[in-house]
Parts: structure tokens; C-alpha cells; sequence
């Protein structure tokens, strides 16, 4: 028993620090979004129980507008698997380090957003510390962050004022520092430029608001395309 | 809507949002070896997401008008060169963040 305990302590010990800097993104984007349902006139319930069950911050932001709307489950689909896609990418590169963790596979793929992947894709884990459990503990502090900063905002609505314009860039900055660290691990950079690459040009041609499908299509057709010339170099590792 | 029909859409984005989390882990389980070009995707993806997340998180700023996206360039600056210099994760964030909430509250 002591010895479980001291495993559980040392996997959440393990995984903290890395989700600090999600703490301070998802309290500030939780609150923004529990105040935005707030004043659009929905108790604190919705922004609690949908950042609970869907757990996926853009599409519960349009998932407002869509319960301000008349009933349209077809295009609500089709919004949220669009939205939702790039969660398939998640999945084909983490189908190797979530085999084999028994029960807790399926609480780590139903948080799978995108903080916790990149973590718990790029996080060295320590020697001596149980990885299922770090995985778990990485994606349920998440969780815990952006509900809690959700149900705050619903329930406290307008009330809080404090000047944190800007903060937002932490989940930019976060995801900065995670390039970065990829970016350390490649030998040819060919995989970072086609991401950067086509999401930039996508989002040109198609807009804010619809270039994540064209730009998953590029991505796909140009890894298709380079997939020798990168096994050659030994990328990607 | 109704309650019923809230319930509802609810509901759709949570299994909608599930499906596309569970998809690759129900068609490539262990029973069948995964194929090469699915394993190959696996190891290729990571550093071209990463690249298309920092876009996406660009996704609203305008470098055509306004601030010319000038804070957003000059703070991931910052960050980068926190990172490169001394290589800490929460040290890069932070800084970067911190210049980045100097320059759109003071600055800009």
C-alpha cells in the first residue's frame, strides 16, 4: 500500500510542473468561457458539465452559439467532427505509447486535448516513475484546471476584474517551447517546415476559420510524398 | 431549444469530439499489426501538429492592419531566445508571456 502511494506520488510529482503553464491558460481560458456563457444567459451548469464532457476548448466556445441557435443536430456533427479532426492525428501518434496501460487508456484518450497530447508526446519521463500514471495525471490536472476555470467563470460571471489582457498568449508561448523541443530531436527539419508550412498557407487561401481540414489534407499529402527522403535521414526518430 | 434539445446537442459535440479521439486507437488496436504507412505517420505527424498548432494559435492576428502583429512576433522572439538560452521550459513561457502582456497593455 505505502509502496502505491509513494508510485502515485511520484508520477504526480513527475507531471506538475508541466501542466503549471496550462494552469494559468485554461483558469483564463476556462473563466472566459464560463463568463461568455454566463452572460449569454446560461447558468453555470452548461459551461461545468460541457468542459467536462467534451473537454475541448474551441468547440465549446462555438458550441454557445449553436445552443443560441434552432436545433440543427446534423450541422452540430458536422461542425464538431470538422472542429474535432486534428484529435485523429493525436491518436496515430500516440497508438504506441498508450498501448498496454489497461483502464487507464481510456480516460487518457477521452482527455486527449491538445495540451495534454503535446505533453504527453514530448514530456521526458523520469527514471523510476510509473508511465501510465504520469500520462493520467498529466491529462487529469488539465481536466481539473479548465473545469474549475469554467464553472468560476459561470458562476461568477462579470464580477472579476483584474487586467490580464494579453495572458492568452501563454497557450502560444506553451506550444512555442513544445515546437522548439521537437525541433531539438530532428536531424532534418523537413516535418516542422510542412506543418508551418501548409498551416500557414491554408490559412491564407481558406481563412481563420476553416483551414485546419485543408491544412491536415497538405500535411498528409506532403508526408506522403517526402516519406523516403525522410526515412533516409533517419527522421522522423 | 428545449432542455431536451440542449441535452441533445450537448451530447453530439461530446460523442462527435469522442469519435475523432477514439477512431485511430479502435482501428489500430493490437490484433492486426498497424500498417507501415499508419506507423510512419505516427513518428512524421508530431513535428508538423506542433507547427500547425503554433499557427493556429496565430490564427486571428492581423499583420496587415492594427499592431501589424508585432507583439505576437516580438514576444514568441522573446520566447525562443529564453528557450535557446537557457532551455527551461516554464522560464521560456513565462517570459514570453509576461512581454507579450507588457506590450499589448503599455505598448501597443
Amino acid at each position: 500500500m505505502a509502496k502505491e502511494k509513494g508510485r502515485y506520488r511520484r508520477a504526480l510529482a513527475a507531471a506538475f510542473p508541466h501542466t503549471v503553464p496550462i494552469f494559468a491558460g485554461f483558469w483564463f481560458l476556462g473563466l472566459a468561457y464560463g463568463i461568455y456563457m454566463n452572460v449569454s444567459g446560461f447558468s453555470f451548469w452548461y459551461p461545468m458539465v460541457m468542459s467536462l464532457v467534451i473537454f475541448g476548448g474551441s468547440l465549446e466556445f462555438v458550441a454557445v452559439s449553436m445552443l443560441l441557435s434552432p436545433f440543427a443536430p446534423l450541422q452540430t456533427l458536422l461542425m464538431t467532427l470538422m472542429i474535432q479532426a486534428r484529435h485523429l492525428f493525436y491518436g496515430i501518434a500516440m497508438l504506441d505509447k498508450y498501448r498496454g496501460l489497461g483502464w487507464k487508456r481510456f480516460y487518457l484518450i477521452f482527455g486527449m486535448c491538445d495540451e495534454s497530447f503535446s505533453i504527453n508526446y514530448t514530456a521526458p519521463i523520469p527514471q523510476g516513475v510509473d508511465r501510465g500514471w504520469f500520462y493520467v495525471f498529466v491529462t487529469l490536472l488539465n481536466q481539473i484546471y479548465w473545469v474549475s476555470g469554467a464553472t468560476l467563470g459561470g458562476l461568477a460571471g462579470s464580477l472579476l476584474e483584474f487586467n490580464t489582457q494579453g495572458l492568452e498568449f501563454v497557450m502560444t508561448a506553451m506550444f512555442v517551447v513544445i515546437f522548439l523541443e521537437q525541433w531539438k530531436k530532428e536531424r532534418s527539419h523537413l516535418t516542422a517546415f510542412i506543418g508551418l508550412g501548409a498551416a500557414a498557407a491554408c490559412r491564407l487561401g481558406f481563412g481563420a476559420d476553416s483551414f485546419l481540414i485543408p491544412t491536415m489534407a497538405c500535411i498528409l499529402v506532403l508526408l506522403a510524398a517526402f516519406r523516403k527522403p525522410l526515412e533516409r535521414v533517419g527522421d522522423p526518430v | 431549444m428545449t432542455l431536451t434539445q440542449q441535452a441533445i446537442t450537448i451530447a453530439i459535440c461530446a460523442l462527435g469530439t469522442m469519435a475523432t479521439r477514439f477512431l485511430p486507437f479502435l482501428i489500430f488496436s493490437g490484433k492486426r499489426p498497424t500498417p507501415p504507412f499508419v506507423q510512419y505517420l505516427g513518428r512524421a505527424l508530431p513535428a508538423a501538429i506542433f507547427g500547425m498548432l503554433v499557427i493556429y494559435c496565430l490564427k486571428d492576428v492581423n499583420f496587415l492592419a492594427g499592431s501589424y502583429g508585432l507583439p505576437e512576433l516580438i514576444a514568441i522572439g522573446v520566447t525562443v531566445a529564453l528557450h535557446r538560452w537557457k532551455g527551461q521550459m516554464l522560464l521560456s513561457i513565462a517570459g514570453g508571456t509576461v512581454c507579450y502582456m507588457l506590450l499589448v497593455q503599455l505598448a501597443f
